[in-house]
């Protein structure tokens, strides 16, 4: 036993050095990076020169100019809000399924996650093989069930390609999502059930007006996760697609890697990542504002 | 209106026997109290009356319908108030009342002229459009009521409904419950753990022991008359006192009870009175206001340390010192006998 005062004892030095990794990660890899983006998006930087001449709104009148980059601003729009609707629906039925008692419960919880556990990338590539031209399991099935005529070019058709990408995010937000919802379900007291049930409520009504209006709160924060992921999300669209077929189905993040890295032109690669960010604080305010309105009783 | 018919009715969770074979007829128009401890199977068979839960086995009849098996809590007329009173936090009080309406699509017009109605019987017309969380316990007691009241439900089945509020709230509730049931005169089955509220709401009182029905009996008849020695120390605060006296008048193995507030001192009583007279050995006075609690024990019981209690009123002003073995007496007429090994009342 050390009588003098140890790093443990001192608590103002010991919250300080505990913070620090935390703090110095921030730091490097989101804030200066963050900034960078900023920065870079108001210059004419280019990769392969260190030159940085100052640009001022250039960047953005030519990318706002540019019909490539309002498709793939559509593009992430239709992509996220897509999925997420897809997502809400799949993962309060889920969450329902999930809630009941049945054999093998464990074993496909432990299915359900898997999405997420995969590696984006690796997911991505499985996919490709589904949605492939020649391969696709899912034209296989359909047309061994007779409901297909003809064949689905899923990756080479910009309307089918888009909707493969809104699955692919869809199927990876969904595990998470569901459980999200499930503790919000076990955290409804069971007697306000029991009590809509003696009400007379059938299992819609309890649904729409129990329990998707207490579970507001929690689902709306299941979706801004969701909304973040998908939208800033490079890895589906740039495996599945790549931005194909004739840069139809590009999404910000993967049209500013094509403009910024690939193309070499920094500046307008920055703006045109940069573009999402009022996009995604816009719909963070909302949804947070909302989630606190739809707080129990609050107003 | 309608009373309810219950036949051999259990429930098994797993190896527990919720509730073991209870027969239970319930008048119409009765306020009817299940009266037992945690664990005694009376919340378990009030859920299954309301079809919350489903029997093991047995028989349930609303107003003559048999409604165990399939029928649904919606198609059983009746209205549950839980414990929690489970309002809707995100519906306003309007709101909540009217959730039974709506489920069984009454116009609005009529929805409304409904509402109005029942909160208008229990005085909260200017709460109907507030929230649930702003309202005080009472406040949501009573929305509860209310909810369940739209309905016109042919029963009434209530889940410990005034556990939650403080003491002081809990005595004009039980009242204004009270007062409710008998003007609308609908059969109600009330679950409580609380033997005070039991015995002053319930035209019967249902005692309750590990999923088995003690006795079943008004308030006066459970109190004066247990047919057990279960009930006899269930009901009645503080307990009846149960003493082996070793009388040679008795048969062998006879424990004699009597209640607290019959064993007086020996001077208080008339020169005509049959008394059994006994040595209380005095050890603590306990002033409790109204009352005296005396405590000590008896020195003809077989077992001399067992604690023995006596409850006087304040109008006996007669001093007892502790520590000092006086002559107490309880009149033989209210005196009840028990077999020491089954615990059932035995004759005199």
């Amino acid at each position: 036993m050390t009588p003098r005062r140890t790093l443990a004892d001192r608590e103002e030095v010991l919250g300080g050095v505990m913070l620090a990794p935390a703090l110095a990660y921030v730091i490097l890899l989101v804030g200066v990076p963050f900034v960078l983006a900023i920065v870079l998006s108001f210059s004419d930087a280019t990769a392969g020169s260190l030159r940085f001449g100052w640009a001022g709104l250039r960047n953005y009148a030519a990318i706002l100019a540019d019909p490539i980059f309002l498709r793939a601003l559509r593009n992430t729009a239709v992509v996220t809000i897509g999925s997420q609707v897809l997502v809400v629906v799949l993962a309060t039925a889920a969450a329902q399924v999930f809630r009941t008692t049945f054999r093998g419960k464990r074993f496909a919880r432990f299915v359900l996650l898997l999405p997420w556990a995969v590696p984006v990338s690796l997911a991505a590539i499985a996919w490709t093989w589904i949605f492939d031209s020649t391969f696709s399991v899912i034209n296989w099935t359909l047309k061994a069930a007779g409901l297909l005529h003809g064949w689905l070019y899923w990756l080479g058709e910009p309307g089918l390609a888009l909707l493969a990408i809104i699955i692919v995010q869809a199927w990876r937000i969904f595990p998470f999502a569901t459980v999200i919802v499930l503790a919000g379900l076990s955290s409804i007291p069971q007697e306000i059930v029991e009590a809509a049930i003696v009400d007379g409520a059938g299992f819609w009504r309890r649904l729409f007006q129990v329990e998707l209006p207490l579970l507001l709160p929690v689902v709306t924060v299941a979706v801004l996760f969701g909304v973040v992921y998908t939208a800033t999300d490079l890895g589906v669209v740039y495996i599945l697609t790549g931005g194909g077929p004739a840069n139809t189905t590009h999404v910000l993040p993967t049209l500013a890697f094509q403009r910024g890295i690939l193309g070499a032109d920094l500046g307008q690669g920055a703006a045109i990542a940069v573009f999402l960010l009022p996009f995604l604080i816009v719909v963070a305010i909302a949804m947070l504002r909302l989630a606190r309105r739809a707080e129990v009783g609050a107003r | 209106m309608a009373g309810i018919e219950i036949r051999s009715l259990r429930k098994q969770f797993g190896d527990l026997h919720a509730v073991d074979g209870v027969d239970l007829s319930i008048r119409d128009g009765e306020f009817l109290v299940l009266l037992g401890s945690s664990g005694s199977g009376k919340t378990t068979l009030l859920r299954m009356i309301a079809g919350l839960e489903r029997p093991t086995a047995g028989e349930i009849h609303i107003g003559g319908e048999r409604v165990d098996g399939d029928v649904p809590p919606r198609a059983r007329g009746i209205a549950m108030v839980f414990q929690s009173y489970a309002l809707y936090p995100h519906r306003t009080v309007f709101k909540n009342i009217a959730f039974p309406l709506e489920a069984v699509r009454t116009p609005r017009k009529q929805i409304e002229e409904k509402v109005r109605w029942a909160a208008d019987m229990f005085s909260i017309t200017r709460y109907l459009d507030r929230y649930p969380r702003q309202l005080s316990g009472g406040e949501r007691q009573r929305v509860a009521l209310c909810r369940a009241l739209v309905r016109d439900p042919k029963v009434f089945l209530l889940d410990e409904p005034l556990a939650n509020l403080d003491a002081k709230l809990r005595n004009t509730a039980r009242d204004d419950l009270k007062r409710f049931q008998r003007r609308i005169q609908t059969t109600t089955v009330y679950v409580t753990h609380d033997q005070v509220e039991a015995m002053g709401l319930g035209d019967r009182i249902v005692v309750m022991e590990h999923g088995k029905v003690r006795q079943v009996g008004t308030p006066q008849e459970v109190y004066e008359d247990p047919v057990d020695t279960f009930v006899a120390t269930f009901v009645g605060q503080p307990p009846m006192n149960l003493l082996d006296l070793r009388d040679a008048s008795l048969p062998a193995g006879t424990l004699v009870g009597f209640r607290p507030e019959h064993l007086l001192p020996r001077s208080v009583f008339g020169p005509g009175e049959d008394l059994r007279t006994l040595r209380f050995s005095v050890r603590r006075v306990e002033y409790l206001g109204s009352d005296r609690y005396v405590y000590g024990s008896v020195l003809e019981s077989a077992a001399p340390d067992a604690t023995v209690i006596a409850k006087l009123p304040a109008n006996i002003a007669l001093a007892i010192p502790e520590g000092e073995t006086h002559e107490f007496a309880v009149p033989r007429r209210l005196l009840r006998y028990f077999d020491a090994a089954t615990g059932l009342r035995r004759p005199p």
